[in-house]
Parts: C-alpha cells; structure tokens; sequence
C-alpha cells in the first residue's frame, strides 16, 4: 500500500540565546491510509515541533526546517512555495490542537468561522456554505447543528469545541490529520467520546491520523503504531502491542514501568532517574545514555537505527549485532 | 529492566494492608458530615434574578491518620470546591468538618491558627505556586516566619532539613524558583507544605503538570514523606492509576454528590456505579489482555446551576431506569463500599 | 533519599544576548539634566534673576550679534537664557520626580488594596479612580492656581491629585492577574493575613510595572508643568520655568526666536529621553513577568 505520508530523515534547528537546538533531528516514518501512528514523547522531544514540520508552521525566523523530505501522496512539501502550502493546509493536511478555545476565534459564530475554509478551497457560496457547514456539524454528532451555527465558541462545552474543530478540520477532506493532544484538556469520559469519534472519522475518511500525546493509555488504545521521540529522534517505532509488551529501548521501558496499573499493589512505582535532557546542552551521543540504567561504552556514539523485527525499530547500542 | 530505587535508610516497610490505626480515642483525622456549600450567582443584566451553584451538596467522607483519601470526578463536580473547603479558604454553608474531633467553623482565633498549621496544600502548578521574586530558602521559611517564633537560625536548619527530606540540596535555598525545573519546584512546594509538620496535606492534582518520567519520582516521594511522617492525603487527580496507585480510598463524585466511596482497588477493578464504571474505563488502563468494557457515556456534563432532578446522573445514564429522574438516590453500603445508585 | 542534581546552568554556553541594547544616549541626557539640576549654583555662569535691560534680546552665541558672555543669549529682561535653562531644569525635574513619585505611592497602595480585596472595597476605589481619570489636569491645577495661588507645591499636588488613578488602573489590574496564581493562595493557608500578601507577594511583583509606569511618566508631567507655567497656573515667576520661558517669548518667536525655542528643545529632550528610558524598561523587565 502506498504511503499517504513518507516523512523522511527531517530535520528542523531552533536558534536560540545559547546555540541552535535540534528540535527535530533525522526523524523517519510513514503512514498508509487509515492508519494511526501516536507520536509520544516528553516536553522538549520534538514531537509538536515534527507535525509544525510537516506543515511547515514552525515559528520563523527562530525555527527552520534544515533537511529531509515531507511527501504527501508522493509530493515533496518541503518543495512547495508559500502559496501552494496555504492551498494544502487544511485541505490536504489538517490539524487539531490540544486548546479548542485559542484554536477558536472568539468573536465569530461557528458559521463564520467554517466558511471561510469552505469558501477558499471549496468555493462554495452562500446557501450551499450553510448546508455544508450543517453537514460537517451532523458527521461529526453536534446535535442541532444548524442552530449551532448561531452560537459562538464560549457557548459551547470544551467538548463540543473540540467537535467543532474536529469538524473544521475533516472539511477537505484530508489526506492526513495530525492530532496535537486533542483530548488532553478534556474531561476523561467526554475525552473517551471524542476519541471514539475521531476514529470513526478516520473509518469513515480513510486519512492517516498523527497523534501526538504523553498519555501511554490513549495510544494503546487508538493507535495502530507508535514512535517514541526524545531529544529530538525517535528512539523507538513498531506496533502499539509489541512496543508495549515487547519494548526495546531502555526509555521505553522506564517510561511504562513508571506509569502506575490499576491493581498492580506496588510500593513504589520504577522512576526514571535524573532530568529530561536540555537541549541546549546536548552531548554527542545517545541523548538518553545520562539516564539510561543499561548505558556502556559505545553510548558516547549517537546509535543507528536498526532493527529488531520487521516493523519494529530502534536506536539503541543493545540491539546492535556486535 | 529499570533500576529498583531502594526505599530510604530507616523508614520501617509497611505494606498498605496494615490497618491504619486511628489515634487513641477512636476518632479520624478528618471527618467531613453532610458538607454543603451553594455560590449564589447573579444573573440579569441588573444581576437582580439570581441562580444557585450547588458546588458541593451533602457530602460526607472521613480520612483517618497517615492515610490516602483520593477524590475524582470530572469539571462541575465539586472536587476543588471541597478541597477548598477543607483548607477554609472558603466556609461551608451547611455542614461540618471536624478536624482531630473538634469542629473547625466553630474554631476561635487560635484553634483556627493551629489548624491551619495542621492542613497544607501542594497545587497544581509547578509554576505558579511559589512566588518569583522570593528565593526558595524564604519561600519554604515563610509558614515558619507566619507561624512560630524560631529565630533565623532556627529556620535556615528546618529549612535544610527539609530541602533534605525533598531531596534537593541545601544550596537550592539560596536559588530563585526560575533556576528549577518543574519537578523540583514540586518538590519545593511539597517542602513548604511540609514546614508546619501539618497532619493532612491536601494535594490537587500534584503531578499532571509534570513530565511523565518524572511523575513516578513525585509519587514515590510523596508515598515515603507519608510513612516517614505518617501525614495523611486527600489526593485530588484525573489520572485515575495514579489516584488508584496512591489511596486507599476512593471517593467519586458528581455534580456535587458523591456517587461511590469505597476501598482504593475495589472501585478501581470493579466499579458498581455507573458513572465509576464510564470513568475507570475512559482512563484508559494499558492492558491488551483485559477485554475494554468501553462504557462510552453520550451527552455533556451538565452545568451545576440546573442539575438534572432525581439521580443527577440520570440523563446520560445507561441503565437509567424510570425513577432515576425523580428519586434521588442515597449511599448504601453494596459489595465492601457505599454506592448512591437505583440498581443496587 | 537520593539528593537530585540542579542543573548545572554552568555548562550553558553564554548567552549571546540579543535584546535590545542599553539606550546609553538616553541615561546620558537625563544623568546630563540631573547633574546639572543638582550643580546649578556651580554650573550658572550668572544669576537666573538678574536683569539688564539693556542687555534685552540678545542672540546666542553664533548669531551675528551674539557674545560669549551670553551663550544663549538673553530674554525679555535681559536675564542670561543659559542660566535660565539651567536653573530651569531643577524645576522641570523635582516636579517630575516628586509628581510622579507621590503618585504613584497612592496610586500603587489604591491599586494593591482595589486588587486583593474586591468586592465592594474595590467597586468602590475603582469609582473614585474613573471620576479621577476623567478629570482635565490643566482644569484643577488652573483652579488649585485660582483659589489657593499658584506654587511649587500646588502645581505638584495637582499634578499627582490627576496621575494617580492612572497607577490605581494598571496595578489593580495587575493585582488581579496575581490573585489568581497559586502562590498567594499558598501563602493564605501559610497564615498569612492581608498585610503579609500585599507587601511582601504582591507588591514586589507589581514593582517592574510600577518602575516603567513611572519612567514613562516623567517626560508627561514635565510637559503638563511646562504648559501649566505657559498657562501661568504653574511655577511663579521669577522662578525660572521652562514653561513659562517658553510663554514669555511667544510674541518674539519671529525675531528673538531663542526665547522659546530653547526652553522647549530642552523640554523635548528630557521628555524623549525618558520615553524612550522606559520604553527600553518595559521590554527588558515586563518580559521577565511572563516566567511567571
């Protein structure tokens, strides 16, 4: 099956007061049609900064992309022109934001706001804009949606904003939808809803969805894979069950292994020792080595990608053939 | 395998079976009956037709001495209010708090004052809790300078000893909070709390603001500082492992009301309340073996100026059944907890 | 229990500081005026009072008529612009100073009070800030000037009675915003009582705001002086003022144009390098607010 996206070794710098950061450094992956790949990782590992790549949103003139290939349906994004990414953006490729009432202008109706992607890349006009919008409203369960259409954003519960980006964003509809925690300032049974009806969405669609989020129990449950970011590369990437019960790399593994079970009578939870790294202080290097309790000579050596299984990834020196 | 940190030199290992003592004469530390409090609200553009916000309605829990009490429920209800209470930035309009068995509305200037030293608080963010402008030796000396005569040498010992019990170094004192990073202002704010050597400190939501990797170090501090110092917690989170990890009861609430109270892992493994089972099966627990018995709920949670009449949870209620809409239910005790529930 | 590591700050490489660079060229005109405020007795080459009417007009310096014994030359009544100016700058100075400051003292304490208790103690200072902000200055100092007589400190207090409430507004704003951060609740279930939260939590971080409101208001309450003295509800004469230097030439300005036109270049100097003082202030220390 074709890629609907192939990202390839991108590479994005932040220059800041204290030197460049490699917000996102040689990241790799490819997603086909329906599928869902989470992206997870702490503050700082790059994995906002990869989707604001993809569509090359990342704040200018500080962020830029360096390197790597973007393609969508086999076209290069980092090639297109200022112009051709504006005619992509929310149309081929989406996004969803983790705060609905910034990604919401406050002093438009609903409406108002949903024309105006309509209008641009649909050009669609007057009646047929309200219909479309009242549709748009329905697939994604806004009860009464055309009377929705009236109220504005402040009306409306987290949940029910979320819906309304949502809905905003399966406007194209896209080829991919990337998800910055979406659900992370929700509350957890109207957050269990709203991942139930993106993935309807995507049933219904056939996108390929990125979702971004730091919560272990979401991507089980709604990803088909998973890519573990820290500092910059993904570390890890495979399927959700083997990456959970069969986990390679040694931050994956202290990453599960403190996050407490329902019912597991455990004293005290693994922690993972020492601090997420500061970027701006980067050695050469395995970025994790500091707190890596398996750590050992060749560490001092950024690690290849290599792989474990078919499908299943990682960078690490212990799986590494001597 | 990650490295098992060892427990610290000293503290006695006690498994969260034992029983909790209560103190000698049988009293909890804290103990909370029927408590209520209603926030008028003003509506109208001339703020003359008014609507009542039962924040918190009737709600009654006890949580006994160097033990977890873990209170959940989503946005609406009442979980801040009653955390609030509890630490008397507001007073309850109906109800009691008795506190070591003395009821603490009816305290005078003193005995208000020593309970204050007794009931601390850690927040939620790392950020905003500890004041800029102050360095962090004086940030944890200050309930120290509100509430004892220690001199200053006095102080700077306690506030080494505690910086030593949170694990940091005696130098942090001399460093502004902006010099840290969010677990470690945690773990000053968990030091300041700690000052007074208060009997219940109240923790809402002390870890969602931090890094995953570094919640498990909080909890596992959190966890030693109460055998250690047998200081009791009303945990207060919306990450429900967590919640379950840390307590040793639980205390669901909804819309005000309490729904289910029960023992830590039986709430958590077998939820009997309806609205118990939609949020331990939204939590989301990473277990490929245990079949997701998704009990998704439909609706919005309902604004706690108009709750729903009847059970409060009726509406989107999957067994609701006909009387659920008028007959408000009451606690019962139902398999080793209580439950406020119709089918039961 | 394992003692966590700080971290170590050391092994950040220096920060190349690219904000904005100090404005050295401002500081150097006001420690210019201040200095000469200060030295004015040692710095005069006359006497700001003494009058030669036949010395009337004379042109500065490098105009065909002019003398070095009058740089800048003379007024009116022959009184040396020079030692005018100088002399001139004390007075603009200890206003805006003395203006600015007792302002801002009521209007911060207006502001922190406003803030921390809400409420109706609020609703109310907030009423008799808004009646205050919607009073003309120039007004009240010309009826202050009207029925008590015009004075030094007349022209202070009324300028300070108006430049309050500005204060009042942005540091109840402030308030506000710091009210609802964890830490003043913090310090409540400390103990600590109102007096406590206000000086020591909330005052100290209000001062950044209140440093650039005041910088910026320096350079206002010399101009609202300077036009009270044009007015002639400011500073009496003989008193040197800059304001009213600048009145006493207006009927010259064609032929003896250095009777106003000094005076005012001056004014605008000051003003502008006080704007621009804290201007600088503002994006240097606000920003540290938002590490909040």
């Amino acid at each position: 099956m074709p890629a609907v996206i192939d990202v390839r070794d991108l590479r994005t710098h932040i220059v800041t007061r204290w030197g460049t950061i490699k917000a996102v450094d040689g990241v790799s992956f490819a997603l086909g049609e329906g599928e869902t790949l989470g992206l997870v990782g702490e503050s700082g590992s790059g994995k906002s900064m990869t989707c604001l790549s993809i569509v090359r949103l990342v704040p200018r003139p500080a962020a830029r992309i360096v390197g790597g290939e973007v393609l969508l349906d086999g076209d290069d994004l980092l090639t297109k022109t200022d112009d051709e990414m504006q005619r992509i953006r929310g149309r081929k490729v989406a996004m969803i934001l983790q705060d609905p009432m910034s990604s919401l202008n406050p002093v438009f109706s609903i409406g108002m706001q949903m024309r105006e992607p309509l209008t641009m890349y649909h050009g669609l006009r007057g009646r047929a804009v309200v219909a479309r919008a009242a549709e748009l409203l329905a697939s994604v369960s806004i009860p009464a949606p055309a009377a929705r259409l009236r109220a504005f954003p402040h009306q409306l519960s987290g949940g029910m904003r979320q819906r309304v980006v949502g809905a905003m964003a399966i406007a194209g509809p896209p080829r991919l939808l990337m998800a910055d925690e979406p659900t992370t300032s929700l509350d957890l049974t109207i957050q269990a809803q709203y991942l139930g009806l993106l993935k309807e969405l995507q049933q219904r669609h056939r996108f390929a969805m990125i979702f971004v989020t730091h919560n272990l129990g979401i991507v089980a449950r709604t990803c088909d894979r998973v890519a573990v970011m820290y500092a910059g590369r993904i570390v890890e990437i495979g399927p959700v069950r083997r990456i959970f019960t069969q986990p390679a790399h040694p931050y994956t593994r202290a990453l599960l292994e403190s996050i407490p079970r329902f019912g597991a009578r455990r004293e005290r939870l693994a922690a993972i020792a020492g601090q997420p790294p500061d970027l701006a202080t980067l050695a050469a290097g395995c970025a994790f080595a500091p707190r890596c309790p398996a750590a050992f000579d060749r560490c001092v050596e950024a690690p290849p990608e290599t792989e474990v299984v078919p499908g299943h990834a990682t960078r690490c020196w212990l799986h590494v053939p001597a | 395998m990650a490295p098992h940190t060892p427990p610290p030199l000293g503290a006695p290992r006690q498994s969260r079976d034992a029983p909790r003592p209560r103190d000698a004469s049988g009293t909890p530390l804290l103990e909370v009956t029927n408590l209520t409090k209603h926030f008028v609200v003003r509506r109208g553009a001339l703020g003359w037709s008014t609507g009542l916000v039962r924040a918190v309605d009737s709600v009654s829990f006890e949580i006994p001495a160097g033990s977890t009490l873990g209170l959940v429920g989503e946005s609406g209800c009442g979980k801040t209010t009653t955390s609030k209470l509890i630490l008397a930035l507001e007073k309850p309009t109906a109800g009691s708090i008795r506190f070591e068995g003395r009821e603490v509305s009816t305290l005078g200037g003193k005995g208000e004052r020593a309970y204050r030293r007794s009931v601390q608080a850690v927040f939620q963010d790392p950020y905003a809790s500890l004041d800029p402008r102050m360095r962090v030796g004086a940030i944890v000396a200050e309930p120290l300078v509100i509430n004892t005569d220690l001199d200053a040498a006095g102080r700077h010992r306690r506030v080494a000893e505690l910086l030593d019990l949170v694990g940091l170094p005696e130098r942090a004192a001399t460093l502004y909070p902006h010099e840290f990073s969010g677990g470690q202002r945690q773990r000053i704010a968990i030091a300041r709390a700690l000052a007074l050597s208060p009997k219940l400190v109240v923790l809402d939501e002390p870890v969602s603001a931090l890094d995953v990797s570094i919640r498990a170090q909080i909890l596992n501090l959190l966890m030693d500082l109460q055998r250690r110092l047998r200081v009791s917690y009303l945990f207060i989170a919306h990450d429900l492992a967590a919640v379950a990890h840390m307590s040793r009861t639980i205390a669901v609430m909804y819309l005000g009301k309490l729904v289910e109270v029960g023992d830590a892992d039986a709430v958590a493994l077998a939820p009997k309340h309806p609205y118990t089972k939609a949020l331990f099966s939204a939590a989301l627990p990473i277990d490929f073996d245990r079949p997701p018995d998704e009990v998704t709920l439909s609706g919005e949670v309902p604004s706690p100026l108009a709750p729903p009449g009847g059970c409060r949870f009726h509406p989107r209620c999957p067994f609701a059944m006909p009387h659920c809409a008028t007959d408000e239910p009451v606690l019962r005790p139902e398999s080793g907890r209580l439950v406020a529930c119709h089918l039961y | 229990m394992s003692v966590i590591a700080l971290p170590d700050r050391a092994a950040r490489p220096e920060p190349r500081t690219r904000g904005r660079r100090v404005p050295v060229v401002s500081i150097g005109i006001i420690a210019v005026f201040v200095l000469i405020a200060l030295l004015a007795p040692l710095l005069s080459p006359g006497d700001p009072y003494e009058q030669s009417l036949r010395l009337r007009f004379r042109p500065p310096v490098w105009e065909e008529r002019g003398s070095w014994a009058h740089p800048l030359g003379t007024d009116r009544l022959g009184r040396d612009m020079l030692t005018r100016i100088i002399w001139g700058s004390r007075v603009s100075l200890a206003v805006g100073a003395l203006a600015v400051l007792l302002a801002g003292a009521v209007g911060a304490t207006v502001g922190l009070v406003a803030g921390y208790y809400g409420g109706r103690v609020d609703a109310a200072l907030m009423r008799i800030t808004d009646a205050t902000l919607s009073f003309p200055v120039i007004l009240l100092a010309l009826i202050l000037a009207v029925t008590v007589g015009p004075s030094f400190s007349n022209v202070v207090i009324a300028i300070a009675v108006i430049l309050w409430a500005r204060y009042a507004r942005v540091i109840r704003g402030q308030v506000l915003t710091l009210m609802t951060l964890d830490f003043i609740a913090q310090a409540r279930i400390a103990g600590a009582g109102a007096w406590r939260i206000i000086t020591r939590h909330l005052l100290p971080n209000t001062l950044n705001t209140l440093v650039v409101l005041v910088t910026l208001q320096v350079g206002y309450v010399i101009i609202v002086e300077a036009s009270l003295s044009f007015l002639g509800a400011g500073i009496p004469p003989p008193t040197p003022a800059w304001g009213s230097m600048i009145a006493e030439g207006r009927d010259v300005v064609t032929s003896a144009w250095w009777v106003s036109f000094l005076p005012g270049l001056a004014i605008l100097l000051v003003v502008l390098a006080f704007n621009l003082l804290g201007d600088w202030l503002r994006d240097t220390l606000d920003p540290k607010l938002r590490q909040l």
